[in-house]
């Protein structure tokens, strides 16, 4: 039986407010839970509410970006969890967290959910950090940087046949371009692909304009369902469908030019079951939204990344949730009535996420 | 409505100080075999795997997850990773087994694990952090104060921590996969043990384990497997803030509050007589006397009478921790999934020598951080 064919009828779940922080590539003057606490305000005062109404919270974050264990309980402790309240963290972007809680939600018992994310590159390495990801005795000694692992990923979709540098030249070019109506970008400018392919190479193929920035971020969704989900938002913005999926870690396993797992994730979540309107997909590399595309079923139609995606704000742990949140704007705003949303983690996108929000 | 889901495969490792003969991914491949072979399951009856540890700094391998895919056959379903201090094990049963209440999936894998000879958990707890008091000691030192605190509110006299470290080892002789075989354990051994962290001598302190355990858990319609299946009767999760001047961090509300929201679920009004036998995570053995109160065992100050009178030992009315609990096995990620895990087996009639004959209705507790993470869940015989 197919992955479609088993799909049941989830339960309507809504995005009833999103808020992030401005994305920066350092921020000196805020730890991770003063640069949360004014989003999770933000979250709850775009719809009048206070924590009092949250049946169930749930949030992602790691601990190898502060580099101390138990990095969410300090966050946890500020949002406030008294009376003492149902909660849950995933070491994952936000992006599973909100499944977690929508999970829950299907349930029917309860009707409202704080999901949160936030981390901090700025304190480490995130280059010796990532690096840590991978197997830890045959692959993470040897200390391969994730740029490094995305350029021969960059190389095998070149040597395909399937892009070429001028393609990811033209996604930054774009993306960044699309960031200049985003206030919380962190990268936004209108430089052409052209002047973009003059730059030199970070790691062959893959010159700098290709490369996520590295970002201090953090982001907050509240889900509503029931009466609730109506109250809080007059024209709610439902998830229709929502799935994930891991792929082998062996990197010389898998055909990097590729995403098996998010074919799998986007028919698990019913991608192609109505037109999609706007996609916000989690490509940190450039070379990676041709992937992606391809992978979800997504034709030139289709709005990529208006928000500038994770080429114009990469928070790590929160840049998935963000692409959630900002699906949801587009279609709140009435520029989209259906959107796919998607998160990736793990090198070369070796676990994505795939959430698909329709309006009414 | 929820669906009913139930347990109906359990495996764990062998605990160990260190599991030198396997990878990390064949330590958590050895549990999840066991409980794949317990329920006449391979890997491809899989939908989904759930999977939670301790700080990934405790192994210096960052979301593990991702590395363990292809050893737990997750390669091309969803994978899952959980991560809520001590509790962990339990919660990540309880994500796992959420997947199935909710409906999403039929039979999901969830597995705990830590390695610890792999890395050092006593320096990873001790990492100074801006603005916060260092932990310094471990878990130890934090907790010892608030064993204090609960003998002298309770007026319970010193030896009830040795009896409890007693008990949990002689327990633990009857459990071929626990950590600590002390044969010839008494209460005169305990009490000369070293003084670790006042009053907790070494031998009221949990070990530190290699160690993994793994539940294959089914919906209604997809139920299979050696033994009967272990349903789930309640389920619940409770957080409060680490430190705030309203506290009480030797009764933690959170705690009262989960247990309250399980045994309604389950239907239990009166713990001590209606759950048959209970696994709770007492990595210090004073946490037993403690939680007797906080779970509802007892009156408030009454829990250490509970444990001098014998009702908590393998023959007591109420056996705790039959299996050895987590001072006789600590492999961090999975002491809690080994408690949720014992239980299972108690109602299923597969614990052996530790089996608790009739065993009907069992509670499995799991608590993290500094007590402010609660997960519990209460399995039954009977279709709920």
């Amino acid at each position: 039986m197919s992955a479609a064919a088993a799909r049941r009828t989830p339960r309507p779940v809504s995005i009833a407010s999103f808020a992030q922080a401005h994305n920066v590539r350092r921020d000196d003057e805020h730890n991770e839970v003063e640069m949360l606490m004014p989003v999770v305000a933000g979250v709850f005062g775009n719809i009048g509410i206070t924590k009092d109404d949250i049946d169930f919270i749930c949030s992602g974050s790691t601990d190898y970006l502060i580099g101390g264990p138990f990095s969410f309980v300090t966050a946890l402790d500020a949002v406030g969890v008294w009376p003492p309240k149902s909660e849950s963290h995933v070491e994952m972007d936000g992006a599973w967290a909100l499944y977690e809680a929508w999970v829950l939600l299907q349930e029917g018992e309860i009707d409202a959910a704080l999901v949160y994310s936030f981390g901090r590159s700025s304190p480490g390495n995130l280059n010796e950090i990532l690096a840590l990801q991978l197997d830890p005795y045959y692959v993470a000694p040897l200390w391969p940087d994730p740029v490094s692992l995305a350029a021969l990923q960059a190389r095998a979709l070149i040597d395909a046949g399937k892009a070429t540098e001028a393609d990811f030249a033209a996604i930054a070019s774009r993306s960044r371009r699309d960031a200049l109506d985003n206030p919380k970008a962190q990268v936004a400018n209108d430089i052409p692909a052209e002047k973009l392919l003059e730059d030199e190479y970070v790691v062959s193929p893959l010159r700098r304009h290709a490369l996520p920035p590295i970002t201090d971020g953090v982001a907050a969704i509240v889900l509503a369902a029931g009466d609730k989900a109506r109250q809080w938002s007059e024209k709610p913005v439902w998830i229709t469908g929502f799935d994930h999926r891991i792929e082998t870690h062996a990197l010389g396993a898998r055909d990097l030019t590729s995403s098996p797992s998010t074919v799998r994730a986007a028919e698990g979540a019913g991608v192609s079951d109505g037109p999609i309107d706007v996609a916000e997909i989690h490509a940190p590399f450039a070379h990676q939204e041709i992937i992606l595309k391809e992978a979800l079923g997504l034709d030139d139609t289709v709005v990529v990344n208006p928000s500038g995606g994770p080429l114009a704000a990469n928070p790590i742990m929160s840049a998935g949730l963000i692409r959630i949140g900002e699906a949801a704007t587009r279609i709140s705003s009435g520029r989209a009535h259906r959107a796919v949303a998607h998160a990736t983690s793990g090198p070369c996108l070796q676990q994505n996420l795939v959430c698909v929000l329709e309006g009414e | 409505m929820a669906e009913r889901c139930a347990v109906i495969g359990v495996g764990q490792t062998h605990h160990k100080s260190k599991r030198d003969d396997v990878s990390i991914a064949g330590l958590v491949r050895e549990a999840a075999k066991m409980a794949l072979a317990d329920a006449d399951l391979t890997w491809t009856d899989i939908d989904a795997v759930v999977i939670g540890k301790a700080p990934d700094m405790f192994e210096g391998n960052m979301m593990p997850e991702l590395y363990l895919a292809p050893a737990l056959g997750a390669v091309g379903k969803p994978m899952f990773r959980v991560h809520t201090a001590g509790s962990v094990g339990g919660s990540t049963a309880l994500v796992a087994a959420h997947l199935i209440s909710s409906g999403i999936h039929k039979r999901v894998l969830t597995v705990a694990y830590e390695k610890q000879s792999d890395s050092d958990a006593m320096w990873a707890l001790s990492v100074p952090q801006p603005f916060a008091a260092p932990l310094l000691a471990g878990a130890g030192g934090y907790f010892a104060p608030h064993i204090r605190a609960y003998m002298r509110r309770s007026g319970a006299p010193e030896y009830i921590g040795r009896m409890v470290a007693v008990k949990d080892r002689q327990n633990a002789m009857r459990n071929p996969y626990a950590h600590l075989h002390i044969a010839d354990i008494d209460m005169k051994m305990v009490e000369e043990s070293m003084m670790l962290w006042d009053p907790l001598r070494y031998l009221e302190a949990c070990p530190s384990s290699d160690g993994a355990a793994a539940m294959v858990l089914s919906s209604e319609d997809a139920l299979s497997g050696q033994y009967p299946p272990a349903w789930i009767h309640g389920m619940a999760m409770r957080s409060e803030p680490t430190m705030f001047a309203g506290r009480d961090q030797v009764n933690p509300r959170a705690g009262r509050d989960c247990s309250a929201d399980v045994y309604a679920q389950a239907g239990i009004t009166d713990p001590r007589r209606q759950i048959d036998v209970a696994e709770v995570y007492v990595p210090f053995s004073w946490y037993e006397p403690m939680w007797l109160e906080n779970l509802g065992f007892c009156d408030l100050g009454d829990g250490w009478k509970l444990t001098e009178s014998g009702a908590t030992a393998f023959d007591g009315d109420i056996p705790w921790n039959t299996s050895g609990g987590v001072l006789s096995s600590n492999p961090i990620g999975a002491s809690g999934m080994l408690r949720f895990l014992e239980v299972a087996m108690q109602v299923r009639g597969q614990a052996g020598e530790h089996q608790i004959d009739g065993a009907r209705v069992a509670l499995g507790q799991a608590y993290g951080g500094g007590s402010q993470f609660f997960a519990m869940w209460v399995v039954g015989g009977d279709k709920p």
